[in-house]
């Protein structure tokens, strides 16, 4: 007898029931249970996110009662012997190093994703994707060993023509001076892009390759060429994701530990030179964090954590943001 | 021809090159950086690595079993920790949430996760975990890789439970089968290729990751497995040897790095290779 009969004739009233069973369907209970384990695993995503921010702003209060917002981050002086810190050089060296890992990094993410997308020919576009996709994979200590190894000595060799070159325009002359030493703001900023280009690069490679093909068959029908599609329409087309991709790099530069700690150098005086050594809020925290003796020294550590979540947070909500726009007029329209 | 269609034409070639260009720039900082591990890597291969632990400063020698162990373990809580968390929360936007607005919000926020730096998740695993409890140990540093790993997974599966047919689910409810019982049993099934992808990929992610391990598993010059202890771990002895005076640390470091490296890439290519499998599937 099958058991399809069983249950019918259960429910006919015409077999017994199983005396053991407790008459509820115990499927329901195990169904359940896993729901809310489903639900509280999507809750601790979000938790965790919330419990970043409030826990790291808990262990450095200290700091923040001692030297207020405004204070911290407008002094210079980051002392352990005399328990005086200031976060300022560390906020100008995470932003001028982010900085120039942007202008480097957005025109080569610009131009690797037009060529992929636009001008490579097809069986050539998987494995250049793929390598620039590669360099993401990379772990950052690998690029900062190489970077310090490596790539310091050999941009210590190109230092002295950049410093010739930029160094006597005037005004901005004063960022390209002093001895060429290969490590210093300049080569984590080089570094940083590297890093971060496939990041931008594959956002906006995604996008290009989403533009609808009727919109670029009718520029190129008008007659335009490569570029003016690219420029003209694409561009236009897709800008809020590609400036999201950008947002995206910029967060993960801003962020970026390792790597930077191997090459910039480390001075915690601020230099108006890119060529000489620098810090920034990652690089200070992974140099010092186990040295760190007094409370107060800790607490000063992280408080420049703290600064730097407010900071990245902002700007991965806007890259979030932004991209996602562009994925959901993609939806509305089809 | 006028001289508007010469420019034109001029402006196009140029950004053609500088398109050309930008693309080998990649592709060359790749190789530049796979060349110098390997080169690196191999003078720095002994097969003690496997099995002396690392030498005392000064001393001779080349060992990395202790770092190995230490690595392995502190990656397989952390797969322990990730794996179940991201699968269920993943599971519970493609199943439970779909659309919703608490659904889509969980999603923005997991997205906001996938980018955070490293260096902010070993803040608060230091804070939640080394702090109360007085002493850096491996199982804050797992959590703290957990953490990161976790928001792959999630959107990973989320992505490729949604790719499975709704006729699959209907054909199982149809026979009577509780949520559960269909997602554990049929759609996690048909998605089973992409959720190891995005395991894959998250494992990929911290692997090589130092910066969180820095305020929480530390390091240990010796041989441990208890997870309460600081624990030696591969990305901090490249972190420590690599800014080392002494020349076998230097060269220990870089055979760390190498076989990191390899370890990635078996992991991105093998990831690769699935979700392909899934593309097809589809």
């Amino acid at each position: 007898m099958s058991s399809l009969d069983t249950a019918a004739r259960i429910e006919k009233g015409s077999a017994p029931a199983n005396p053991k069973s407790s008459g509820k369907p115990w499927r329901l209970s195990g169904d359940s249970l896993f729901h809310t384990a489903a639900r509280l695993a999507a809750f601790l995503v979000v938790a965790t996110l919330f419990a970043t921010v409030i826990a790291i702003a808990l262990d450095s209060w200290l700091s923040i009662k001692t030297f207020g917002v405004w204070n911290f981050l407008k002094s210079s002086e980051w002392n352990p012997v005399t328990s005086t810190f200031g976060a300022f050089p560390f906020i100008i060296g995470t932003l001028v190093s982010s900085a120039i890992a942007m202008l480097l990094a957005v025109p080569i993410s610009f131009g690797t994703a037009l060529f992929i997308s636009e001008i490579a020919p097809y069986w050539m576009r998987r494995p250049i994707a793929g390598a620039v996709e590669l360099l993401a994979a990379i772990p950052s200590i690998v690029y900062g060993l190489w970077g310090l190894v490596v790539f310091a000595p050999v941009f210590g060799q190109i230092e002295p023509w950049i410093s010739n070159t930029f160094g006597v325009i005037p005004g901005v002359g004063v960022l390209f001076q002093g001895p060429p030493m290969g490590i210093g703001m300049l080569t984590a900023g080089v570094i940083l892009a590297i890093m971060i280009l496939p990041y931008i690069s594959s956002v906006m490679r995604d996008v290009f390759m989403a533009v609808p093909w009727s919109l670029r068959e009718s520029a190129y029908a008008m007659g335009c060429t490569t570029w003016e599609v690219a420029w003209h329409i694409m561009l236009p087309y897709t800008r809020t994701a590609v400036i999201g991709g950008m947002f995206l790099g910029l967060g993960r530069a801003l962020g970026e530990t390792m790597a930077v700690t191997f090459v910039i150098g480390n001075s915690n005086v601020l230099s108006s030179s890119l060529l000489m050594p620098g810090a920034t809020i990652p690089s200070v925290l992974a140099n010092e964090f186990t040295e760190a003796t007094s409370r107060l020294y800790l607490s000063s550590l992280i408080y420049l954590g703290l600064i730097l979540i407010a900071v990245t947070l902002v700007v991965r909500f806007l890259a979030v943001l932004l991209v996602r726009r562009l994925a959901n007029r993609e939806g509305a329209s089809s | 021809m006028s001289w508007v269609v010469t420019r034109r034409r001029i402006v196009d070639a140029i950004s053609k090159v500088f398109m050309g260009l930008a693309a080998v720039v990649g592709v060359f900082f790749l190789f530049w950086i796979m060349w110098t591990t390997l080169k690196f890597g191999i003078t720095g291969m002994h097969w003690t690595l496997f099995t002396q632990d690392t030498p005392p400063p000064g001393t001779d020698g080349f060992g990395l079993r202790n770092a190995f162990v230490g690595s392995l373990i502190l990656l397989g809580l952390s797969l322990l920790i990730g794996v179940p968390v991201g699968l269920m929360a993943g599971t519970w936007l493609a199943e439970y949430g779909f659309h919703s607005r608490t659904a889509n919000t969980v999603r923005f926020i997991n997205d906001i996760m996938l980018s955070a730096p490293s260096i902010e998740i070993g803040l608060f695993a230091y804070a939640i975990m080394v702090s109360p409890m007085g002493h850096f140990s491996a199982l804050a540093g797992s959590l703290a890789l957990a953490v990161l790993m976790i928001p792959i997974i999630v959107r990973t599966t989320d992505e490729m439970l949604g790719l499975v047919g709704n006729d699959v689910r209907e054909a199982a409810i149809a026979l009577g089968a509780p949520n559960s019982v269909v997602i554990t049993q049929v759609t996690w099934r048909a998605a089973r290729a992409g959720i190891i992808t995005g395991i894959l990929i998250g494992l990929a992610r911290i692997t090589g990751e130092t910066a969180p391990l820095l305020f929480t598993a530390l390091n240990n010059q010796y041989f441990t497995t208890n997870v309460f202890s600081p624990m030696a771990n591969i990305p901090m002895v490249i972190f420590q040897f690599a800014l080392s005076p002494y020349t076998n640390w230097q060269q220990m470091a870089w055979a760390a790095a190498f076989i990191t490296v390899l370890f990635v890439l078996v992991l991105s290519i093998l990831a690769r290779w699935l979700a392909g499998r899934v593309q097809v599937q589809k």
